[in-house]
């Protein structure tokens, strides 16, 4: 009588339990669970080779976006690349040109660094107040990654770079081939040649199996699966340096080589389309970051920007990463307008969207790091303060 | 001191030594195949550097375009649902609505070669011949009317084209928003 005895004793207590039963067996590589449904948000598209799509942001905890997760943007689809077929080429105005495969790559001292990674076209909406309905449409398009692989100073010492360069031209192996002109101090600076992302090699969608890392700089000049870096005495004016991603101002003169992510942040929860269940005590939280550096302060407002407190911040606080920040918030049903803005170790206080279209008109598509505001409605749900 | 602690200074000593003559190089990597340096990196300069022979006229490019670009680009240029307006825009950069074509606002003809090489057409990037490029390249130079009906475009020629918004580009001033005591921000 088995079912008489050690089962009897297991009571049923979840919907979930069935006493009894094996769970699942082990698996070479892990899933996450059936029930999370955070997924990445992307327009429909005629060419869906292009285009990018969007971070869960309202769906993260913590500081590092899983590489599932990580928010893209392509112009010319995702190549599937052989490590053992491909090279980075080092050429033009260095003494000894080289050819190098990935083993040698990874043969080289390497060091991690956690940094944060934004499109600089993040926000892209917010500059005529057409935004997304929540924080994943408006500012879903950041995200954190631990990235492991070579500084890019050790190759040009390797390659001998000559007096006369000054910049290099970074070139993917994407159908586009596409290619961004990089100044020779960043390079010399902190750039990093990246093969690992999060405990793992750099998934395909993010520049399998080599990328090169701007820390703190626009996403597009993070060229993903690169192939060469040529030493140049000019920048190229590439399509994506000339035509894309420089800034259009109000007297119709466009800023180029505006490579700089300048510090930024954003409440995650509450944010639009949630509902807080009910009044009571609540944790607010958010994400801030700065290309330039450390964060070294948050405020938030609940009054629509009339007062400001400062925020909890998560530590460690790592230079250009993700920081969470945290204030408790007893929501009391009446409705609440909430924002917060970020200062980072330069003293670079956020601004408002009033002031960044006041300095730079509506034009500008990128760049955009205004503080973004939240309306938390006496029935507890959240929408976009413009909609 | 000890024999043996002065044996292990020894050894140490010759092991720096032994460092110190190594070359600061990891010796990494193979010279580049002619090839590779041709098929990776062929990036174009706006001094024309790295532009290949061969040459292109209007008329070739004009029947080039109708074949392989009006699809999305429309039959003039024009834009359509997928391909961005190619002409066009001129005067609106200061407008509230900005059309930026490359008869607006792209500063180098090498640029247009560049990426139509690169890039173009979208479904089939870096199929087209050089002459091919040229050609679409001078078509779309002249659909703006940047370089006349008769006017060849060779690695000579597509380099010293002036475009009309040479001058539209300025250095990156940032800080200019955000330094200090921000107006407050309203909702």
């Amino acid at each position: 009588m088995l079912g008489g005895g050690f089962l009897a004793q297991r009571q049923k207590l979840l919907a979930w339990d069935t006493p009894g039963k094996l769970g699942a067996p082990l698996g070479p590589y892990g899933e996450r669970s059936p029930f999370e449904k955070a997924v990445r948000w992307h327009r429909d598209s005629k060419t869906p080779e292009t285009g990018s799509c969007f971070t869960p942001l309202q769906a993260s905890v913590g500081t590092i976006t899983p590489s599932s997760l990580h928010y893209e943007r392509h112009h010319s689809g995702i190549p599937t690349i052989d490590p053992s077929q491909h090279r980075l080429v080092i050429h033009g105005m260095v003494d000894r040109p080289i050819s190098l495969t990935m083993a040698e790559i990874q043969r080289l001292p390497s060091i991690t660094r956690t940094l944060v990674l934004e499109c600089g076209g993040n926000s892209a909406g917010e500059w005529a107040a057409r935004t997304g309905p929540d924080v994943q449409r408006s500012y879903g398009l950041v995200s954190c990654s631990e990235w492991t692989g070579v500084p890019l100073a050790t190759l040009l010492a390797e390659v001998g770079v000559q007096r006369t360069a000054s910049w290099v031209i970074a070139e993917g192996a994407d159908a586009c081939r596409m290619e961004r002109s990089v100044p020779l101090s960043k390079a010399l600076e902190n750039s990093l040649l990246a093969y690992g992302q999060n405990g793992e090699m750099i998934r395909p969608s993010q520049g399998y199996p080599l990328r090169l890392i701007n820390p703190g700089w626009e996403g597009n000049t993070n060229v993903k699966w690169l192939h060469s870096l040529k030493l140049t005495n000019q920048p190229y004016m590439a399509r994506d340096e000339t035509s894309k991603y420089s800034d259009l101002m109000p007297d119709g003169k466009a800023r180029i080589f505006t490579y700089q992510m300048e510090a930024k942040s954003v409440i995650t929860f509450p944010s639009g389309g949630q509902t807080l269940p009910g009044i009571g005590l609540y944790e607010l939280s958010g994400l801030a970051w700065s290309g330039k550096g450390k964060i070294e302060r948050v405020e938030i407002t609940i009054d629509g920007g009339r007062s400001w407190v400062a925020a909890q911040l998560q530590e460690p606080r790592l230079p250009i990463a993700l920081t969470r920040f945290r204030m408790p918030w007893r929501f009391d049903g009446r409705e609440a307008v909430i924002a917060s803005r970020a200062i980072d170790e330069t003293g670079y206080v956020q601004p408002s969207r009033e002031d960044l279209v006041a300095a730079r008109g509506g034009n500008s598509i990128y760049h955009f790091n205004g503080t973004k505001f939240w309306r938390v409605q006496a029935d507890g749900t959240v929408t976009n303060v413009d909609a | 001191m000890s024999t043996r602690s002065a044996l292990a200074l020894a050894i140490a000593f010759a092991g720096a030594a032994t460092l110190a003559a190594q070359s600061p190089r990891f010796g990494v990597g193979r010279p580049p195949t002619p090839d590779e340096v041709r098929g990776l990196g062929a990036a174009i300069a706006p001094d024309g550097g790295g532009l290949p022979e061969g040459s292109g006229t209007v008329a070739e490019g004009r029947t080039l375009y109708a074949a392989r670009c009006a699809s999305c680009h429309g039959p003039n240029g024009e834009g359509g649902g997928v391909g961005a307006a190619l002409v066009g825009g001129k005067g609106t950069l200061a407008t509230a609505r900005p059309l930026k074509t490359v008869g607006s606002f792209w500063p180098h003809a090498t640029t247009v070669w560049d990426y139509v090489n690169r890039a173009m057409p979208f479904n089939q990037p870096g199929l087209l011949k050089p002459e091919e490029v040229y050609a679409v390249v001078a078509y779309i130079l002249n659909l703006n009317g940047i370089i006349a009906e008769d006017v060849v475009m060779n690695a000579s020629t597509l380099p010293t084209v002036k475009m009309p918004n040479r001058d539209g580009f300025v250095a990156d001033p940032r800080p200019d928003v955000g330094l200090t005591n921000p107006r407050k921000p309203k909702p």
